[in-house]
């Protein structure tokens, strides 16, 4: 019942670990806005093939990520039925072009609604494992600082950081007052009725959330105290400088974006399109 | 107190700590009702009180960050028009927060009703507006599809803040002392 199934951060020395959080994040925001714009799919699957390559460096286990993996294939597939079911003939509208495959009435599949959800899948896919290894290789205090270093206000960076440092605590209290409700006789599992499992669930939540209402009074004293906010600046004990590598990671990046750019101009829009 | 410009310590405490019992809230205590998809969340009347007590950018901000944080560290990714949504949804909440007056105990019925037309036209803008037109344009995803969602979205957390934000809100107001409730024997 306690496993905690959300990833967190994995110390360990690989080459990933020891680049500068704030190049990381600037690969992967700059990536994921790319992969998120184009549609198209040899971009898309080079994205694919690099990320596992960069997982495979960082040296991250199949048991560390496969309950993520898991969810994310059920839901990719759930979704992607979805988009099928509600406009089988989105495909030819993007594509400008129609070639029948399976003849069916309404659920008629045409190549280019399979290749139109083939991209899809793969912009599910692409950006998913840069996730899983910036979450796993980075120090949520390198996070916060990092955040900063982008110009992020560093007030911001800090709410970040404690969400980040409060998450487990958070966590910790939510089973204990679970655990106390059980005791009690608060069914929760699926044999309960509905109306049952919300109170049920209401009788944890809220002392939960009340006694985390009274840590925002302590925790803003004690660093009222500490004079936080006082300054338009601060520094970062983790702050760390670039290095070469840090440099040539986030040239990469950038180049990746042109990359989009240039082949918005080769493919003239968004979509990648064999058909015509 | 708050002589600072920006964000008061308090504002980024409670953004902070809001953000992380918005990703606890959002993993564990989803109810599903039976139909697929659809999940009563307890997130949304979470939020709804947070925003009321600290204000919009504290909505706006626990929205935003919380539903991205929680979105990642479940499934890796995260559908930003869907993260606006719910910021959109704590701010606009949180302008209406600022007419109430809960750190002193008053939640009227009056102020009752009010705050629920306040959510439900709220949930309409983020979920039937914001939120789909979001997938259009980033996912190019078909159109009814994700008006589908994004109204079964509006009516699941219309519903949910309905009953559970308000008794989240109405028990709030009960733990504070009245203003003058004290009176010299």
């Amino acid at each position: 019942m306690n496993d905690s199934k959300i990833l967190g951060y994995q110390p360990g020395n690989s080459f990933i670990h020891a680049l500068n959080a704030t190049t990381k994040m600037i690969f992967l925001i700059l990536v994921s806005i790319a992969c998120m714009v184009t549609y198209d799919t040899r971009f898309l699957i080079a994205i694919c093939i690099l990320s596992l390559i960069l997982l495979k460096i960082a040296g991250i286990k199949w048991k560390q990520v496969s309950f993520i993996v898991k969810f994310i294939i059920v839901f990719a597939i759930i979704n992607i039925i979805a988009v099928f079911i509600f406009q089988p003939t989105y495909g030819e509208t993007l594509y400008h072009s129609r070639t029948v495959l399976i003849n069916a009435g309404y659920f008629t599949l045409t190549a280019q609604e399979l290749f139109y959800l083939f991209n899809v899948s793969l912009k599910y896919i692409c950006s998913i494992p840069l996730v899983l290894l910036f979450l796993l290789t980075t120090n949520p205090s390198q996070f916060a600082a990092s955040l900063n270093k982008i110009g992020v206000s560093y007030k911001v960076s800090y709410a970040v950081s404690l969400a980040l440092r409060y998450i487990p605590n958070i966590q910790e209290s939510y089973w204990s007052i679970s655990a106390a409700q059980q005791a009690r006789g608060n069914e929760l599992s699926k044999k309960a009725s509905l109306g049952k499992r919300i109170h049920g669930t209401l009788n944890i939540v809220t002392p939960l959330i009340f006694s985390s209402l009274d840590r925002i009074d302590t925790i803003s004293t004690a660093m009222q105290l500490r004079r936080f906010g006082s300054k338009k600046k601060r520094t970062w004990y983790v702050a760390e400088s670039f290095s070469l590598a840090d440099y040539l990671v986030t040239s990469l990046a950038f180049i990746l974006v042109l990359v989009v750019i240039l082949l918005f101009k080769v493919n003239s829009g968004r979509f990648y399109n064999p058909f015509v | 107190m708050n002589n600072q410009k920006g964000l008061s310590v308090k504002s980024v405490v409670a953004i902070g700590i809001g953000a992380a019992i918005y990703v606890i809230l959002a993993r564990f205590t989803s109810i599903p009702t039976g139909i697929p998809n659809t999940n009563i969340e307890i997130v949304y009347p979470f939020l709804a009180l947070l925003a009321t007590i600290y204000g919009p950018v504290v909505g706006f901000s626990v929205g935003f960050i919380g539903h991205a944080l929680s979105d990642f560290l479940m499934y890796g990714q995260t559908w930003w028009s869907w993260v606006l949504a719910t910021a959109i949804l704590g701010l606009i909440i949180g302008l209406y927060g600022m007419r109430l007056d809960l750190e002193n105990g008053v939640f009227t019925t009056k102020q009752m009703i009010g705050f629920n037309i306040v959510q439900v036209i709220a949930n309409v803008v983020s979920w039937l507006i914001i939120a789909p037109v979001g997938d259009i344009l980033i996912y190019s995803e078909p159109q009814n599809k994700v008006f589908l969602q994004g109204a079964t979205a509006t009516i699941t957390n219309s519903i949910s803040i309905l009953i559970l934000g308000t008794i989240l809100l109405k028990a709030y107001a009960a733990t504070k002392v009245k203003k003058g409730s004290l009176r010299k024997d």
